[in-house]
């Protein structure tokens, strides 16, 4: 995943180099940005609900466990669900 | 517009609809395929996702197919909508 801290906003601007290259590079980052926003957010909710109870004055061992495994199921999940889109993007075109 | 820019736009624009997809499906599979989250995916989870996503497709097509038809003999959705 693309480094998400750095501040892009001050240098180009200053310098003129507002180049198509330049500019392309900046959404990139910023598109990379939003989808890892999104599935975080769609994680959050996920394990939140799979992992957390009646919700107690702190997450214990047990749901702090639970909450590590999930992200991980998540992932594996975000990656499975990719691949048999993609395969099956490309049996639609195939047919085409 | 510079013709560079155009393609760039138009290749991200199909990459983040594939993206965006892959998070709603992810999302709606998930209700429907994991149970609680163990150490691995195991391949009964797997085949449930890898079905989801096929079967989410069809229905998708299976929506736009039958509007087509239904537009076809009863005319526009809203009309077939009002009752």
């Amino acid at each position: 995943m693309d480094s998400f801290g750095s501040d892009f906003s001050s240098g180009a601007a200053e310098s003129g180099k507002m180049d198509p290259g330049t500019i392309m590079e900046q959404v990139k980052v910023q598109i990379a940005v939003a989808n890892a926003q999104e599935l975080l957010q769609r994680m959050t909710d996920k394990c939140f609900k799979k992992c957390v109870g009646k919700p107690g004055g702190s997450l214990d061992n047990s749901e702090q466990k639970c909450i590590a495994m999930c992200m991980d199921r998540y992932m594996d999940a975000w990656n499975t669900v990719s691949r048999a889109y993609n395969s099956r993007l490309q049996r639609e075109r195939a047919r085409i | 517009m510079d013709p560079q820019l155009q393609q760039f736009i138009e290749v991200e624009s199909q990459k983040q609809r594939f993206q965006q997809l892959v998070h709603q499906m992810t999302d709606v599979c998930w209700e429907k395929c994991m149970d609680k989250p163990g150490p691995k995916l195991d391949s009964r989870t797997e085949t449930c996702f890898v079905n989801c996503v096929e079967r989410f497709i069809d229905t998708s097509q299976f929506i736009l197919n039958r509007l087509e038809q239904t537009q076809r003999g009863r005319g526009s959705l809203t009309e077939s909508m009002s009752d």
